[in-house]
């Protein structure tokens, strides 16, 4: 059983940064906002709600890429998460918090080893991270991003990626 | 200088209830205009800075922009235009000469707006090319005084030929006033479309030898990046005399753009400007074009086509006759709308003639002295649609060249600044942070898209016609038609008026 759920996990489709495409522009951040607003309005989600981007761009000089949560196997931020607000669905991989049982206690912010958990932008006890924009089929970063920097697929048998 | 007499020619005008302070704008803009005013917590712009390239209009997610001509009117007066008047000081402030980037922009006669095409009623039917066979294909090259076939039927003593999937090329584009991703995509995009890309005066990337049976390499003034297997690694070699932006004048890529891998193509030291002389100095009349022709065909064993690049000048119908008789297989004509990456304002707007004429005059001229057999014809500057290629065609060109349309397509927006090097779209830069503004992957989708959509209208307007191959189409006159053109432009133009 353990065995066959971690096949599962292991094939789930996973947002990828190509550097090279990556501009840096953050509207991968802009339409994150969007994508978790409440009014699902841009403008509206950015003047009248209060809602911190899940992605993080990196840069170094000409260099970036947005950086999200990786959905890991082992989840260190859910093994980590003192109220288990932190969890991984078993059935579709994604690791997801949920901010009513979140108190703020950064333990997953430290757990993380990609830096892909921030502290809510408003002051409010809770964790931002990524859902994979679960209710809408293809992550809003990945559809909305002008140079095809982010892709979102599944790994292929003999690619390399985050376990 | 103390004062400066600069004033802005766009108007940046920013909705503040869309505007979400995101600041895409002002990490999109190369220009620098779009700054976050930190006392005032909004978006400010330098309107002065603008070029109007719209990057920040269609990268801006609220679509909180919008930009203008900037309403400054001057003393009316016909003759001393805003224009003329800001090239003025412009000049008095540097002393220096106005450059410019794209084809020639002025209000002067376009002749393609100017000709119809035919379709078929009644007594002659027009054909559905969804539901029968439509020949696009073309070939350029010299094509034999006779067909002569061999015991197994295939035809012998052919001269090498271009094939085409349609009659369409992209322009001499050079690694250097384009960037490597441009380059790319154009490459990529004419290998998958079975058609041909052209180097421009750049030399070749290494990464592009791959796409060497779609490459057309050319041989300029400057000579820059020409080596054997240079010579050897395209299908066909064009040594380009003239450019329809720029006649007469050679070109200038300024050190800046220079880099590491522009220095390695074009064989020049890093950092230092790449000057294409004017002229050849090797060439100083149809003999000696004739011996560039035949070095190039020695070079390259006679298995490669060599074409001729001329702007289309008062005298082009002779000088083309004289470069069929140097033995080229392929001229090609731009005209002086045709675009470059950086040509003096002056020469641009005032020098060369139009395409279609120069055309139509090459093509008769040929015919006269019998050596329209000898060379396909191709022309650009400025192929705007598919139309203006049937009318091209019919006009009696072989094929065309684009190369505005095919930088269109992959983003520009013909803000006419290519010479900075700031092009925000990633294509007529050599700034790491901007070349990657084009994925090679979306400019080969969006290439080969412009390229199919017009190959399809082609189809449709020659079925129109009731015509099924391209061929056929090929200095068919009579399939044009005049409108507002007077006797003396009807003549050159071999067509007769609308009516008659």
């Amino acid at each position: 059983m353990q065995e066959s759920r971690r096949e599962e996990t292991l094939r789930m489709k996973r947002i990828y940064a190509l550097e090279e495409h990556c501009l840096g522009c953050k509207l991968c951040e802009v339409y994150c906002v969007a994508s978790h607003s409440v009014s699902k309005d841009l403008v509206k989600a950015h003047k009248t709600e209060e809602i911190t981007p899940r992605v993080i761009i990196e840069s170094s000089g000409d260099t970036s890429f947005a950086l999200q949560c990786r959905h890991c196997d082992d989840a260190p931020c859910a093994r980590a998460c003192i109220t288990g607000a932190m969890q991984k669905d078993p059935v579709t991989g994604i690791v997801s918090c949920d901010s009513e049982r979140c108190v703020g206690c950064w333990t997953c912010i430290m757990a993380c080893p990609y830096g892909a958990i921030r502290r809510d932008k408003y002051g409010r006890s809770i964790i931002s991270k990524c859902d994979l924009c679960a209710e809408e089929g293809e992550p809003s970063c990945v559809s909305h991003c002008p140079n095809n920097a982010l892709i979102y697929k599944e790994l292929e048998a003999n690619e390399r990626g985050v376990e | 200088m103390s004062l400066t007499m600069k004033s802005p020619e766009f108007l940046i005008d920013r909705d503040d209830d869309r505007c979400i302070n995101c600041q895409v704008c002002e990490r999109q803009c190369a220009n620098e205009v779009h700054y976050y005013d930190h006392d005032l917590s909004k978006m400010s712009a330098v309107d002065l800075n603008c070029v109007n390239c719209h990057r920040c209009v269609t990268l801006c997610p609220s679509k909180a922009l919008r930009i203008s001509k900037y309403p400054l009117e001057y003393k009316e007066n016909y003759n001393w235009s805003a224009e003329m008047i800001n090239n003025i000081f412009k000049q008095a402030e540097t002393g220096g000469v106005l450059l410019t980037g794209m084809g020639n922009p002025s209000r002067k006669k376009i002749y393609w707006d100017h000709l119809l095409l035919n379709a078929s009623q009644v007594t002659n039917p027009s054909i559905d090319p969804l539901r029968e066979p439509m020949e696009l294909k073309t070939f350029l090259g010299r094509k034999p005084e006779r067909v002569e076939f061999n015991g197994e039927g295939n035809i012998v003593n052919l001269p090498p030929q271009l094939e085409l999937g349609t009659p369409i090329m992209f322009s001499a584009m050079s690694f250097g006033s384009i960037s490597l991703n441009a380059s790319k995509s154009l490459a990529r995009a004419a290998s998958e479309l079975n058609m041909m890309y052209n180097t421009g005066e750049g030399g070749l990337h290494q990464d592009l030898y791959q796409y060497g049976e779609n490459t057309i390499v050319q041989v300029a003034s400057g000579r820059f990046g020409v080596h054997k297997e240079y010579l050897n690694a395209g299908t066909a070699i064009e040594i380009k005399i003239g450019q329809g932006a720029k006649p007469g004048i050679g070109g200038h890529l300024p050190g800046e753009k220079v880099g590491e891998e522009v220095s390695r193509t074009r064989m020049i030291p890093q950092g230092t400007d790449a000057l294409s002389p004017a002229p050849h100095h090797d060439i100083y009349s149809i003999e000696d074009l004739r011996q560039l022709i035949y070095a190039l065909k020695e070079a390259t064993v006679y298995a490669k086509p060599v074409s001729v690049k001329i702007s289309a000048v008062h005298n082009v119908a002779a000088i083309a006759s004289g470069i069929a008789s140097a033995g080229a297989d392929i001229i090609a004509v731009d005209g002086y709308r045709g675009g470059t990456g950086a040509a003096p304002t002056m020469i641009r707007d005032n020098v060369g003639i139009p395409i279609e004429l120069a055309l139509a005059a090459v093509d008769d001229r040929l015919r006269e002295e019998g050596l329209r057999n000898q060379v396909s014809l191709v022309v650009g500057g400025s192929i705007r649609n598919s139309a203006d290629i049937v009318k091209a065609i019919a006009l009696g060109a072989d094929a065309v060249y684009i190369g505005s349309a095919a930088l269109i397509a992959m983003g520009c927006h013909l803000c006419q600044k290519c010479y900075t090097g700031k092009c925000n779209w990633g294509i007529a830069t050599q700034r790491a942070d901007l070349v990657k503004r084009l994925n090679p992957e979306i400019g080969v989708e969006r290439l080969k898209n412009l390229v199919k959509g017009w190959s399809h209208e082609i189809k449709e307007m020659l079925g129109g016609m009731g015509i099924n191959a391209i061929e056929s189409l090929r200095g068919n006159r009579l399939m044009l038609r005049g409108i507002d053109l007077n006797p003396n432009e009807l003549e050159i133009l071999g067509i007769k008026h609308a009516g008659e």
